[in-house]
């Protein structure tokens, strides 16, 4: 497989009138052809943002990106003008958004919407694209698709709205998918009809994705590599199976051990991380996982870890080999305000 | 835990033939077009001490069963008994009364509390409100109860605004422990929170159950969250319960098509477990309330359809140790 997308220490700023949110702290990934990678992480941890910087898609002022380059087929994306740039949006990279509400413009038909990109970026006529449109509707799902060209987003359900959104990512054959969250507004069976949609059409076109989640449930039957991040920082990457079977940052250990299973055998007790993230605005000058940590050691408090492999494919930035110790720390001990 | 024995377990809460249905007027003469059939019949009890859990997709009335059962919605039809008593029969005072007993924590943290207020006051009102105690007994009662829920009791003037989603969470559970209820209402008490804060919340619900002895329903639509935290799971879909049964029936011998299918739906967080998986995926959506299908609600999306099912709605029976199923596949 080549490869697809190259990050290079990517390194976005928010300048707010509170002070500078540091919301993406130079990370540098890769994406091959066809492949999908999963960005993790909780809220405020920069996972949006940071692929929104791929495309600039980010507000400036106030955001800026400060550093970096995304190498996307032989050119910087970071270095594009804003004709160039929009050539690439929507056309090579498509991205679907977390909430299909609204996403989609109210006051547009559902044809119209979908046949736009045809005409700018695949240069159809207005009939050409409108054929297009019904076998891409038809594509997602959404049946007897010719009638409902005419409709307002109002007259679909949530799920068909997000089938409407995956519909105009793929129209014009995008080499990737950016997919923000794409179910995370929808309810658990809609979800299912949508990642098995998302799979298919993957396999079927041979596009790469990155999706953004914070679910570590719907990743692990759709990802094939997986990054986890926190305060701006990526702590950890690694191949999906291996992560979920050898977590080695302790924030991951932690996020897998709050999650309650379907499958569980007993009731046992949720392993939570006590304490909140840190503020972007003043993050610490050490490890931003530090104060939350149970396997922390004084060195974690000075120098902030960089990413280094512990396996093959598999890096992490810690300074601890949790494999090697027990968690010292309890909850009281470290003193963190609950 | 069990179902062994429950028929001496005291029951806390019984629901009979719950209906909640909200009419939808037109016009300037305000005629009563249609209803919103949210709550269609519902029967189910709760014993003392467990937790039920209560689950399904929005939209479902999962939400509207907990108001009706503590008496924030007047039910159109059905009883609901309280220790043997009808809620919907007594009257205001008496209501007002049994309202020491039930509590109810929401599901937006951000929403569910008074901006203006401190968190002394948030955290006291229902005191206020119930006559209880002097205002210096009120004020140590609350740093006992911010204590109880894991708070500092010196935040007791801050406002919630200081406070981050996790942290409200906890005043919403100090609030419906100060007056020391029996049953208390978590109507989706951490889709709100991030996941590494949803398990600090759950771990406190669950120490808090054992340490006063309450009784909890459960309402969420993440089955796995419910299947955690609950003893006995009620399946919603529009407006019916379609199944209900101890926490590892319902995983290890789901009946209902719909709970089988929504099962199958729930992805579970280990890549070697997902391979394996087969999904029932459910083809369209959840019809509207307002003009549900005849016969079974589910019947427009039911994978094992059958002639009958669009015909005549199937009865909610118990097939033995309380597991109960509305579904004609297992009705002869």
């Amino acid at each position: 497989m080549s490869r697809l997308l190259e990050v290079k220490g990517l390194e976005t700023r928010f300048f707010t009138q509170d002070g500078v949110v540091r919301a993406v702290n130079g990370i540098s990934y890769y994406l091959d052809e066809g492949e999908t990678l999963a960005i993790v992480g909780e809220s405020g941890c920069g996972k949006s943002v940071s692929v929104m910087s791929l495309l600039q898609l980010i507000p400036q002022p106030p955001g800026k990106i400060t550093g970096g380059e995304v190498w996307f087929d032989g050119k910087d994306l970071l270095q594009m003008n804003n004709d160039e740039i929009r050539h690439v949006r929507g056309n090579r990279i498509a991205m679907i958004f977390q909430d299909p509400m609204t996403s989609l413009n109210p006051v547009l038909t559902i044809g119209f919407q979908v046949s736009e990109a045809l005409m700018l970026h695949m240069g159809m006529d207005k009939a050409a694209a409108r054929k297009r449109s019904v076998e891409l509707l038809e594509l997602v799902g959404i049946s007897q698709a010719a009638n409902r060209l005419d409709d307002y987003p109002h007259q679909f359900s949530g799920g068909m709205r997000q089938r409407v959104m995956i519909a105009m990512g793929l129209s014009c054959n995008p080499q990737l998918l950016i997919a923000d969250e794409p179910t995370t507004a929808l309810d658990v069976t809609i979800q299912a009809q949508i990642t098995d949609l998302v799979k298919r059409l993957r396999d079927e076109i041979g596009m790469a994705i990155i999706w953004i989640t914070h679910d570590l449930g719907v990743v692990a039957g759709l990802a094939d590599r997986m990054m986890v991040m926190y305060a701006g920082f990526i702590v950890e990457e690694a191949q999906v199976k291996d992560l979920y079977a050898n977590p080695r940052h302790p924030y991951t250990i932690g996020l897998l051990g709050s999650l309650p299973r379907l499958d569980e055998t007993r009731a046992h007790r949720l392993t939570s991380i006590e304490g909140l993230p840190p503020d972007l605005i003043d993050l610490p000058r050490g490890c931003p996982f530090y104060a939350r940590c149970h396997y922390r050691i004084d060195k974690c408090a000075s120098e902030n870890p960089t990413l280094a492999p512990v396996g093959p494919g598999h890096t992490t930035a810690c300074w601890v080999d949790v494999t090697q110790v027990q968690p010292t720390l309890t909850g009281a001990q470290m003193g963190v305000a609950r | 835990m069990s179902s062994n024995g429950s028929n001496q377990r005291e029951k806390l809460v019984e629901v009979k033939d719950l209906r909640m249905w909200f009419p939808i007027v037109r016009g300037v003469l305000q005629r009563h077009v249609a209803d919103v059939k949210a709550v269609d019949g519902l029967n189910f009890h709760i014993y003392k001490g467990e937790t039920l859990g209560l689950v399904g997709e929005s939209g479902c009335g999962k939400s509207t069963t907990g108001r009706a059962i503590l008496q924030l919605y007047q039910p159109t039809t059905g009883e609901v008994l309280f220790r043997g008593q009808n809620l919907v029969r007594i009257n205001r005072g008496q209501l007002r009364h049994m309202r020491r007993q039930m509590q109810m924590i929401f599901q937006d943290p951000y929403a569910s509390l008074n901006p203006r207020m401190t968190v002394g006051n948030i955290v006291g009102e229902p005191l206020e409100v119930h006559n209880i105690g002097t205002k210096a007994e009120r004020a140590e009662r609350v740093r006992e109860l911010l204590a109880v829920v894991g708070l500092n009791p010196y935040f007791i003037n801050r406002y919630p605004h200081e406070f981050s989603g996790g942290q409200r969470q906890r005043i919403g559970v100090a609030r419906a422990l100060a007056v020391n209820p029996q049953f208390i209402v978590c109507d989706e008490p951490i889709s709100a929170l991030d996941v590494s804060i949803q398990a600090q919340i759950i771990n406190l619900l669950e120490d808090l159950q054992e340490q006063f002895g309450l009784t909890y329903l459960f309402i969420a639509h993440d089955l796995s969250v419910v299947r955690h935290i609950s003893d006995r799971i009620a399946v919603m879909y529009l407006g019916k319960i379609m199944e209900l049964t101890t926490r590892d029936e319902l995983y290890h011998n789901p009946m209902h098509p719909y709970t089988q299918a929504l099962l199958s739906a729930v992805p579970i967080p280990d890549p070697a477990v997902e391979e394996k998986r087969q999904r029932i995926i459910l083809e369209g959506d959840v019809p509207t309330p307002v003009n549900p299908p005849k016969g079974c609600n589910f019947s427009t999306r039911c994978p094992k359809v059958m002639e009958i099912c669009r015909e005549n709605e199937p009865e909610f029976r118990d097939y033995g140790d309380e597991h109960f199923v509305a579904c004609w596949l297992y009705q002869k």
